[in-house]
């Protein structure tokens, strides 16, 4: 991706003097990692100050895991000095590096949601009289130790009766019990909503008054913008550089993350198209408690963004449209018939494809190789008596590796060693093959880094040029702007606006509409999305 | 929060399946009561404890093991083997019985300890490991004697028929106090020390227990060797209350104690469950037993239909509870 190494010239160049910087809690120098057939890292610097968030940026694959890792002790650096508060450290695993003061919480809540809140906080070191736990001293520990967070939970109660985003706290709260000094968030958000997001960023900015250097990564670009004070970017295993977030524009962090200049950040679509051909329409179509009716028409070689909060109804819309759930009312006209689609077998039949949200769980066999996967969407059109010969998979595989870039360009690689972007290219390609005439796509572009999701979203731009209907789900906004014709705006499970998507219409126009009327929208949201589209243009 | 709210109390959704259990015991001791003469008496209730105190020692060691999400299958083997090897250590050579049942214990808990090495160390299914020590521990029955062997050693015989007289004319055996001593020891290891939190722990994910720094692997070898330790007493209960050693003794009975810890609640999945559910659920198993002898005229094999009833109910009502707190 990158089309020249990052120098260390560049490096130097960045911002570093600026008198104010108070002593660096953690000083990683020099860091190299070599895996067998890759340098993983080489000469990476990073350097955390107290009281500070600073975010680890690059695309998959740049060496962020690997760096964090090594900090922590998974594996051994082979080159490098890591110094903790001016003295070299070098960890043998992740408890010795927490018991040195440096807590990880993973992206995926590693707790036991049958235990206690308490106990979570507690468990391996709970706080014990004559040998046996003592849990009233437990419980009022993990209620002050909460309180610190702004959080007052019912600490005896499982934790599982809590939301991810509580879940998470509960997990910040275990790892700043041991007196940590540097707190590694590793994608703490990805799975959050908008509200949840916000509570976790106050709990960062207290932990931050406190002076705990936090280490943040995370995919999302604006959050990266409201919270992190200073970022390091890398890129191939080497550094670009250090930044103070204030001091570069998003426009610029994503050059310097991939390495060129980005075109596709402008809108994709230049000159207006005329749309006459209705592919679908939806008429009153609803379901009692999944989304009130609606009426929307897709036309051939149209791409209709839906664009609204967590649980507004936007998967539901097209859980309906593939057949995945039955409508309660009204009807679905296709091509100009009215049709039922009572199954996704049936929508398969008319040119229907839904790439799910949940690519692990709804779409990819982890363990089946990256041919079977994409061969496996044809395969059930034709029924499993008739096996698609092994020339034509071989030609029809090769044809959208080569597409879609999915790398590595091997075939026969399991598709659970793929990074993100790739397994969503994977499940792209299994759609693409069967040449549908409506491709749903829902949050193709969630969790993958900055250079696959452009050219995901390239694609869906080439295929609506030639001709194929697009419904695109994305959570963000700028992404639904860039990409859509039309966006239909969702609300509480209703289908509150269809907005032609001209110059007027802006990332704001969407958030407002969304929010008029909606009384969970918190200023701060609203001013981030203003913030990020200021910084954009 | 899910709480079902009786009156004023509220009870946490934890202990609604245990409430169930207990429920059910004392529902079925009620119609009981009235619907036989001479039911609704104490002793009965004793008598339960009584006839199934090796069936609560073994529960409980199988409690342990399925709250870390596992399941032992040798544990009715392990009680036929070890009145096997009481009965002839004690018949044979002659053994006092304070040197039999001290090794009887400790070949149990090596069995346990052997099956819960290779379950973590491999990382293979304990269905597996364990319906293979299942087969061994059955074998080795017959390579001591194919035939029932009597115990007639003085000392175990007459510890054997003790009556330990309580008031109002009600009594109960040894073997009751020593399995409700099993039971107070467990219910204090597993809420009060931090082996018994990793059970707990290990049982909800294993993977986050690991990466929370618990001793994920030693937890796992350690409710085996207890299981086993359990299994070898429930024998040698077993031995007091049958006076022999046979290698058909306790045939399928790792089913009546896996049910038993199930109807008490304990959710087989791991990290849920109390030791007084597996109380409540070997009482509701004991005095389906006894209705069906008070009844009379049906046979015995009621109770194993009654059992798969109640299990259907019990496995039924644990979706339903886990379905709802998880919302």
């Amino acid at each position: 991706m990158a089309t020249e190494p990052a120098s260390r010239s560049e490096a130097i160049n960045t911002e570093r003097g600026d008198m104010a910087v108070p002593a660096p809690v953690l000083t990683m120098g020099g860091i190299g990692k070599q895996f067998p057939g890759v340098k993983a890292l080489d000469g990476v610097d990073l350097r955390l100050l107290p009281g500070e968030v600073h975010a680890l940026m690059g695309e998959n694959g740049a060496g962020k895991s690997t760096l964090i890792k090594v900090l922590t002790g998974v594996y051994p650096a082979d080159a490098g000095t890591i110094e903790l508060g001016g003295a070299p450290v070098a960890f043998g695993s992740p408890l010795e590096a927490q018991q040195a003061g440096i807590s990880t919480v993973y992206q995926e809540v590693n707790l036991c949601t049958n235990l206690s809140v308490a106990e979570n906080i507690f468990i391996g070191r709970e706080p014990r009289r004559f040998g046996r736990i003592d849990w009233k001293r437990m419980r009022a520990r993990a209620k002050k130790l909460l309180s610190r967070l702004e959080l007052s939970l019912d600490v005896s109660a499982p934790l599982s009766t809590y939301s991810l985003a509580i879940q998470q706290m509960v997990a910040i709260a275990r790892a700043i019990d041991v007196e940590a000094r540097v707190l590694i968030l590793d994608e703490p958000t990805s799975s959050l909503d908008a509200g949840e997001v916000e509570q976790l960023f106050r709990v960062m900015r207290r932990l931050k008054e406190e002076g705990i250097a936090i280490l943040f990564v995370s995919h999302f670009l604006d959050q990266i913008y409201e919270i992190s004070d200073r970022m390091t970017i890398l890129r191939n295993g080497t550094l670009v550089g250090e930044y103070l977030t204030r001091e570069l524009s998003q426009v610029q962090l994503v050059a310097k993350m991939i390495g060129q200049e980005l075109a596709a950040l402008e809108r994709l679509h230049g000159e207006a198209k005329v749309f006459d051909r209705p592919l679908i329409e939806a008429r009153e179509l609803g379901r009692t408690g999944a989304i009130e009716p609606f009426s929307m028409t897709i036309h051939e070689g149209e791409v209709v963004g839906l664009a609204g909060l967590l649980g507004s109804g936007r998967t539901e819309i097209a859980r309906l449209l593939f057949g995945a759930d039955h409508a309660g009312s009204g009807e679905i006209v296709v091509s100009g018939s009215v049709t039922s689609l009572r199954t996704p077998r049936a929508a398969m039949g008319h040119k229907i494809a839904f790439c799910s949200e949940n690519r692990k769980a709804d779409g990819l066999i982890p363990d089946l190789t990256v041919r079977e996967n994409i061969i496996l969407a044809l395969q059930a059109t034709r029924g499993w008596t008739r096996p698609v010969p092994r020339e034509q998979q071989d030609e029809l595989v090769g044809k959208y590796i080569k597409a879609l870039k999915i790398s590595p360009p091997n075939p026969e690689h399991l598709v659970r060693n793929l990074s993100g972007g790739n397994q969503q290219k994977v499940l792209l390609a299994r759609w693409l093959i069967l040449e549908p005439r409506l491709l749903i796509l829902d949050e193709p572009t969630r969790g993958i880094d900055v250079g696959a999701k452009t050219e995901i979203q390239r694609l869906v731009a080439e295929l609506s040029d030639g001709g194929m209907a697009v419904l695109f789900i994305s959570a963000e906004l700028e992404e639904v702007l860039r990409l859509s014709h039309k966006v239909g705006v969702l609300r509480d499970r209703r289908l509150v606006a269809e907005l032609p998507n001209d110059d007027s219409l802006t990332t704001d126009v969407l958030m407002e509409t969304i929010a008029s009327g909606a009384s969970q929208m918190n200023a701060s949201e609203a001013s981030n999305v203003d913030a990020s589209g200021g910084r954009a243009s | 929060m899910t709480t079902l709210t009786l009156g004023r109390a509220s009870i946490p959704a934890k202990y609604l399946p245990v409430l169930v259990t207990g429920c059910l015991f004392v529902a079925m001791f009620m119609v009981g009561g009235i619907r036989y003469e001479g039911f609704a008496t104490g002793q009965i209730i004793l008598n339960v404890f009584i006839d199934n105190a090796f069936l609560l020692v073994m529960a409980v060691g199988m409690t342990f093991v399925i709250l870390t999400g596992g399941i032992d299958l040798s544990v009715g083997s392990v009680v036929a083997l070890s009145t096997m090897i009481s009965a002839s250590l004690m018949a044979g050579p002659g053994w006092p019985p304070y040197l039999v049942v001290p090794l009887v214990l400790a070949i149990g808990s090596g069995l346990g300890l052997v099956m819960g090495y290779i379950v973590h160390a491999f990382d293979i299914q304990p269905f597996i490991v364990t319906l293979a020590g299942m087969f061994l521990a059955r074998g080795l029955c017959y390579t001591i004697g194919t035939d029932s062997i009597p115990i007639e050693d003085p000392t175990f015989t007459a510890f054997a028929q003790t009556r330990i007289d309580l008031f109002a004319d009600m009594w109960i055996s040894p073997s009751v106090i020593i399995a409700l001593v099993v039971v107070a020891v467990a219910a204090y290891v597993l809420r009060y020390t931090r082996f018994g939190r990793s059970v707990y722990a290990t049982g909800g994910s294993e993977q986050s227990a690991l990466l929370m720094g618990l001793p994920v692997g030693r937890t796992k070898i350690t409710v085996y060797t207890i299981s086993g330790f359990c299994s070898a007493l429930g024998g040698v209960l077993l031995s007091f209350y049958m006076l022999s050693g046979y290698g058909l003794h306790a045939v399928g009975m790792e089913l009546d104690v896996i049910a038993a810890v199930v109807i008490g609640g304990t959710l087989l999945t791991g990290g849920s469950g109390f030791l007084l559910g597996t109380v409540l659920g070997v009482l509701v198993l004991g005095l389906i037993q006894t209705i069906i002898s008070f009844e009379g005229t049906l046979s015995s094999w009621w109770t194993k239909i009654f059992i798969g009833l109640l299990l259907f109910v019990f496995i039924l009502l644990q979706r339903l509870f886990s379905a709802r707190s998880r919302r």
